[in-house]
């Protein structure tokens, strides 16, 4: 396997605030990678990189072979990146199906096609005349998640796909993930929902003040002491006795 | 099998029976629009359709950019000034006259455009209210040159334009024409920008810039294209309207309140439909000039335009188009089950996680 998509030694500073230091992090082609941290621990700043919306101070990232430090988050797109935000960002007042359209690269015809594929794929091609603005908030990550697909990018990036939606809605995210990566799509996803993550992912990359403290499978990251310190605290980690049922979302 | 063939009619006379009435107004309103001159002769009551077609024409082409994009410009005036120096300076230099001048107004165009490309990479790069002042900044600068550069533009005297050969009885009746080509067209442009990939960029532009480029839209391209295209129409506009008003002076040429005007038409109207600008210019191009020309105190038109916007803004910040649009879709669905009975299983389950999720 080799990595499709990786950042070498990222910095990025705000102010004072280092939110990422050395940060490297690789993603194999066809894998589910995730990306996890306590709140503050450079996640989305990682993600912001990656795609063009924040610069890195230093470091270099890379799809494939060919770096794309610092390049536009529109060619960024376009050389096969697509990500989701963690507070959906949809254009609340086009329809559903003219969301799809503004990432299509496809002629009138071809795009209105994939974009109802896509829509149905994700379950909400219902409401595809209603006005994205109208669609809840469980519709519009699956709406965020249908127009990334439009352009068929290579990488896809989730930030926090499973936050504030309910356990069915979850799952069926999963479920599009996986047939997604059983497709050919590489995913790298961040999220708190350790259950959706663990069972999802192929490798897993922890972050704490914006280095990584730990990267492996997920039944070893699940018991890594490196990664129960960084969420629990040392001393409460030594206490726990089932480390692996800790919940991450309640440090 | 009767049933099916009752609801298939049903549908298609529920479906053609809009169409074929918006249809049918269109040909009525063309029908009218072209024979206005003929029915109302009056070169008062023609002087008024002229201006109020010249502010549908560029309030219109400010719409296709501005009301499309969110970046609401106060310097198309800019564009509108110097369009009608363009045709007043290459007339005078060329010695040009007679209804050849006319030939010069692709020239305005050209020099709305080419304005418009410096400036729109300067301005663009920046949004909201920082756009608005860099607007506004440039906006005055050009109206300081339109003072100063005296050899150039006149200066403080103007520019007068050669004389049309036309009769007085059809002077204005000719231009009623000549700005109703315009105004057309430009709605037309407007509708076919609307409809295109740009104008869906745009509109997602407004929405949401940063999440737009990160599908792929290269919005400066995306954004300065637009702007020119409607810095163009400003300027063949800026030329008619020198034409017929056969001067122009800095202070008229590079009026603060034309932006202003044309903010009000769209915002009145509905800012980033179609026919918003149009209404709005409709009705507040005649009731401007109608409130100048009635009452000596100039200030009058000035005051009530800043109350009306006040009040647009307070109770109808949408505009009329999209609250009357608003409207009617409420008074249809009254009496309506909110779900269709064959779709409302399929769209509860697809709610029920919406549902969940507004817990």
């Amino acid at each position: 396997m080799t990595a499709l998509l990786r950042t070498e030694g990222v910095r990025k500073a705000y102010g004072g605030v280092h939110a990422l230091d050395s940060c490297t992090v690789e993603v194999e082609e066809g894998s589910v990678a995730g990306l996890i941290g306590p709140n503050g621990s450079g996640k989305t700043t990682l993600f912001n990189v990656i795609t063009g919306y924040a610069k890195a101070d230093e470091g270099h990232v890379y799809l494939g072979d060919r770096p794309i430090t610092n390049v536009a988050p529109d060619r960024v797109f376009a050389l096969g990146i697509g990500r989701t935000f963690q507070l959906t960002r949809i254009f609340a007042s086009l329809t559903v199906l003219e969301n799809m359209l503004v990432a299509s690269p496809n002629g009138r015809a071809a795009a209105r096609r994939r974009a109802m594929e896509q829509l149905e794929f994700v379950g909400i091609a219902g409401h595809h005349a209603a006005l994205a603005g109208t669609l809840s908030y469980g519709q519009r990550k699956l709406l965020e998640l249908a127009y990334v697909l439009v352009a068929d990018p290579a990488v896809i990036l989730l930030d926090e796909p499973a936050g504030g939606v309910n356990l069915s809605l979850v799952n069926t995210i999963a479920d599009r993930i996986r047939e997604l990566n059983a497709s050919g799509k590489t995913f790298l996803i961040v999220e708190h929902n350790m259950e959706f993550v663990m069972g999802l992912c192929d490798r897993v990359t922890v972050l704490d003040s914006g280095a990584v403290v730990a990267a492996g499978p997920p039944a070893i990251i699940r018991t890594d002491r490196r990664v129960l310190n960084a969420y629990l605290g040392e001393d409460l980690a030594e206490d726990d006795p089932h480390p692996g049922q800790q919940s991450v979302e309640q440090p | 099998m009767m049933a099916s063939a009752k609801m298939t009619s049903a549908r298609m006379t529920s479906v053609s029976t809009p169409r074929g009435a918006a249809a049918v107004g269109l040909v009525i309103l063309a029908v009218a629009v072209i024979a206005f001159p003929l029915l109302f002769s009056s070169p008062v009551v023609t002087n008024y359709a002229v201006y109020a077609l010249i502010f549908v024409a560029v309030a219109s082409a400010w719409n296709l950019f501005s009301g499309f994009s969110g970046y609401i410009s106060l310097g198309q005036a800019v564009f509108f000034g110097s369009g009608a120096y363009a045709v007043g300076i290459a007339a005078k230099d060329w010695h040009i006259t007679g209804t050849g001048v006319f030939a010069l107004l692709p020239l305005a165009a050209a020099v709305g455009a080419v304005i418009a490309v410096p400036f729109g990479l300067v301005a663009l790069r920046v949004r909201r209210h920082t756009f608005i002042v860099i607007t506004i900044a440039v906006f005055f600068i050009f109206q300081l040159m339109a003072f100063n550069l005296n050899s150039f533009t006149g200066g403080t005297i103007g520019m007068s334009a050669p004389f049309l050969p036309w009769s007085p009885t059809t002077f204005n009746d000719r231009f009623y024409y000549i700005t109703l080509a315009c105004a057309v067209a430009t709605v037309v442009i407007a509708v076919l920008t609307r409809r295109s990939r740009s104008g869906l960029q745009l509109r997602a532009i407004r929405d949401d810039e940063d999440r737009a480029r990160g599908l792929g839209v290269r919005a400066m391209r995306v954004k300065l294209t637009a702007f020119v295209l409607s810095a163009a129409i400003t300027g063949l506009v800026g030329g008619v309207w020198f034409l017929y008003l056969t001067q122009v002076l800095p202070q008229s040429g590079f009026d603060p309140l034309f932006d202003l005007s044309l903010v009000l038409m769209a915002f009145l109207g509905g800012l980033g439909t179609i026919s918003g600008p149009v209404i709005g210019a409709l009705i507040i191009e005649p009731g401007q000039l109608y409130l100048t020309i009635r009452y000596t105190n100039g200030y009058l038109s000035e005051i009530l335009l800043g109350a009306l916007f006040l009040l647009i803004v307070l109770f109808m910040p949408r505009g009329i188009v999209p609250t009357a649009g608003e409207w009617i879709r409420r008074l249809q669905s009254r009496g309506r089950p909110a779900v269709p009975a064959a779709a409302a299983p399929a769209q509860q389950a697809s709610d029920a996680p919406a549902r969940e999720a507004r817990r």
